[in-house]
């Protein structure tokens, strides 16, 4: 049953369409106001099942999949129509099936659905036309839609099936794209407000205490403002086999920078893997001890690495695989990360590696150590969450 | 369909797509939540709903330090204290110090209102939690006279959101939902006419074109939008540009990009 598997399939894929949102598709069309375009279904539909641009792409996908050959060009199967547009839903359904319909399952539901379309099948005697050609469609004869709601075939616009096939809104999908404005917004969630109410609010109890000793004379205080305390630490892998995510990395980094929602923003540079220095420019001229780092920046600040993690796994695992000059120390790349990983409350590694080479052995081994996510939105979202 | 159809107005071209949402948010009773790129007319939509549907347009800026019960109605506490203090005004009566906000004086209007929640991203995270039944319910109630102020008729509500946060799910679930994309050429053609009287066709075409181009560019910070480019067309109609000019460069650049690192670039 096409329509039943629209909804299911939505959902499948993991746009959260919900009953709620069902029904007010199915009064949206019980009202007349889609008509029987096909077009103006799909837009509608859209509008009543989607929240969120990034996800135009698989609607776009599924009702692809769903509708394609499923009908002419611009019209739709007449069962379906026939049986949710012509016949108001209240016949159908009375006060206490629709009580019963509220304590029932999703599977249920789709059972009931299903055999609800059967009997309505059988009334109308073998439904599989197309609207129009057997005469006993209820299209066209006006009189029931409300006036002035035209059905189909509006000029200037392009048909449906064309626009989903277009995928016109692949861009926006979360987990291909990553501007500036969208990393923003994913970082924002990394702060966390105290909450002091704003400066805009009158302290009550403080006003009454002061206007007290002021011997009635009032005095109004005002709370002040929210503030936030989120401090990021930010350590990137520059030069090498990160060059080609160059673009990607100093997107992040501007985002991370113009935002205005830390506390503080530290930022430092690092070739391959982290040893006993790390670099304080992205011409990697000027250094800083990563032992200061250590010190400087306590373990509240949150740890971002966003790096490839793909070396020789000499670099990574042995002893002298780097020489620290100063203090003489020898000390493996994997030893520097597990320090940084042991002295910072909340950290990740956000690699623009594609994840299906993830099982190599130096990107293996340092997922180990900090939670590994790609860098997308999508994957950005996934480790913020990580670092609350 | 009756009186409550929106059809664009002559100032404010919008596109089928919307034009048929808009009236089925108004027709399910449900708000509709748009999303675009600044400078697509999310906001404009709800001036030109009430000027096409002959309706009051009540809006509702939100501000970061925005809380949902400032939009049903605010308690002057200040006003009553400095009432007492200076002995004017009925301070025994709370009445006298409750104002309504734009959600209550919508609902407590005799006809029906277009009420605009602008930038309803902007807000705490929670807000839009906090108005959740009083979308739904269209009632609330002043806490401090035990008044129940109901929807006479229930307004048609529009909210924009820049994407600054995301919105909760329960929220969403009860809105219909609009992303507004940047109009293609075609419709910016008669977007732009509509600004102007008289618009020599081949300075809005060689216009256009450059707009276009300058918007594909990668790595701007900030895209011109509609807005940047009808400024820009009133500097060059002012500036009295010879079309040749536009071959290989692009005069007044600064009405159509803002920053400075972008401007770079060109």
């Amino acid at each position: 049953m096409i329509f039943t598997d629209f909804f299911y399939t939505l959902r499948q894929y993991g746009i959260k369409v919900s009953f709620k949102e069902w029904h007010a598709l199915l009064s949206a069309l019980d009202k007349g106001l889609i008509g029987n375009s096909l077009d103006r279904f799909y837009n509608i539909a859209r509008a009543i099942l989607v929240k969120d641009e990034s996800e135009y792409d698989l609607f776009d996908q599924i009702f692809l999949h769903t509708f394609r050959g499923a009908m002419e060009p611009s019209d739709i199967n007449d069962q379906i129509w026939d049986w949710l547009n012509r016949v108001p839903l209240e016949r159908h359904i009375s006060q206490e099936e629709i009580d019963k319909l509220k304590k029932l399952s999703l599977d249920e539901l789709q059972k009931l659905f299903e055999e609800r379309l059967k009997e309505q099948k059988e009334q109308h005697h073998g439904g599989n036309r197309w609207i129009g050609t057997g005469g006993t469609s209820p299209f066209g004869h006006g009189g029931h839609h409300p006036s002035g709601m035209r059905v189909g075939g509006e000029s200037g616009r392009r048909s449906a099936m064309k626009i989903a096939a277009e995928r016109r809104f692949r861009n926006y999908r979360k987990d291909l794209t990553l501007d500036i404005r969208q990393i923003q917004v994913a970082l924002k969630k990394l702060r966390e407000l105290k909450r002091h109410g704003s400066h805009e609010e009158l302290d009550l109890d403080a006003t009454i205490e002061k206007t007290g000793k002021n011997a009635g004379e009032i005095e109004l205080v005002f709370a002040p403002p929210r503030k936030n305390q989120t401090k990021l630490l930010l350590l990137m892998d520059v030069g090498g086999t990160m060059d080609p995510y160059a673009h990607l990395v100093s997107q992040l980094f501007s985002a991370a920078h113009a935002s205005n929602h830390f506390k503080d923003f530290k930022f430092f540079y690092f070739h391959n893997c982290v040893y006993s220095r790390l670099y304080t420019d992205v011409e990697r001229s000027k250094t800083i001890a990563t032992q200061d780092v250590l010190n400087k920046y306590n373990e509240d600040y949150k740890l971002i690495f966003v790096g490839d993690a793909w070396m020789h796994p000499y670099e990574l695992f042995f002893q002298g695989g780097h020489i620290d000059y100063f203090s003489k120390e020898k000390a493996s790349g994997i030893h520097w990360l597990q320090r940084l990983k042991q002295h910072f409350r909340k950290s990740i590694w956000l690699n623009p590696e594609r994840q299906s080479y993830w099982g190599a052995d130096t990107i293996a081994a340092i997922a180990q150590i900090f939670p590994m996510f790609p860098l997308s939105i999508a994957g950005l979202e996934e480790g913020i969450s990580k670092l609350k | 369909m009756n009186q409550n159809t929106f059809s664009g107005t002559e100032s404010y071209i919008v596109s089928p797509e919307l034009k048929e949402i808009v009236n089925v948010a108004i027709a399910l009773e449900r708000p509709l939540l748009l999303k675009g790129e600044p400078g697509t007319g999310k906001t404009l939509l709800a001036s030109a709903i009430a000027q096409s549907l002959n309706k009051k347009l009540l809006r509702w800026n939100i501000k970061s330090s925005t809380k949902a019960i400032e939009g049903l109605y605010t308690y002057d506490t200040v006003q009553r204290l400095n009432d007492a203090r200076f002995g004017e005004g009925d301070v025994k009566n709370i009445a006298n110090y409750i104002k309504l906000g734009p959600l209550g004086q919508s609902f407590a209007s005799d006809e029906q209102v277009v009420l605009l929640i602008d930038e309803v991203d902007k807000a705490d995270i929670e807000f839009p939690n906090d108005l959740l039944a009083e979308l739904d319910e269209m009632t609330f109630t002043i806490n401090e006279t035990g008044e129940t102020i109901s929807a006479k008729k229930r307004p048609i509500v529009l909210i924009t959101s820049n994407a600054e946060k995301e919105l909760p799910d329960a929220f969403l679930r009860r809105c219909l939902f609009h992303y507004i994309e940047f109009p293609e050429a075609a419709l910016m053609q008669e977007i732009v006419k509509v600004h102007f009287d008289k618009l020599d066709e081949k300075l809005l075409k060689m216009a256009l074109a450059k707009f276009y181009w300058v918007r594909e560019q990668d790595q701007l910070r900030k895209k011109p939008a509609t807005s940047e480019l009808i400024d820009w067309i009133k500097a060059l109609i002012v500036g009295g540009i010879d079309l040749k000019q536009f071959e290989n460069h692009i005069p007044f650049l600064g009405t159509l990009i803002k920053t400075e690192r972008d401007l770079e670039k060109f």
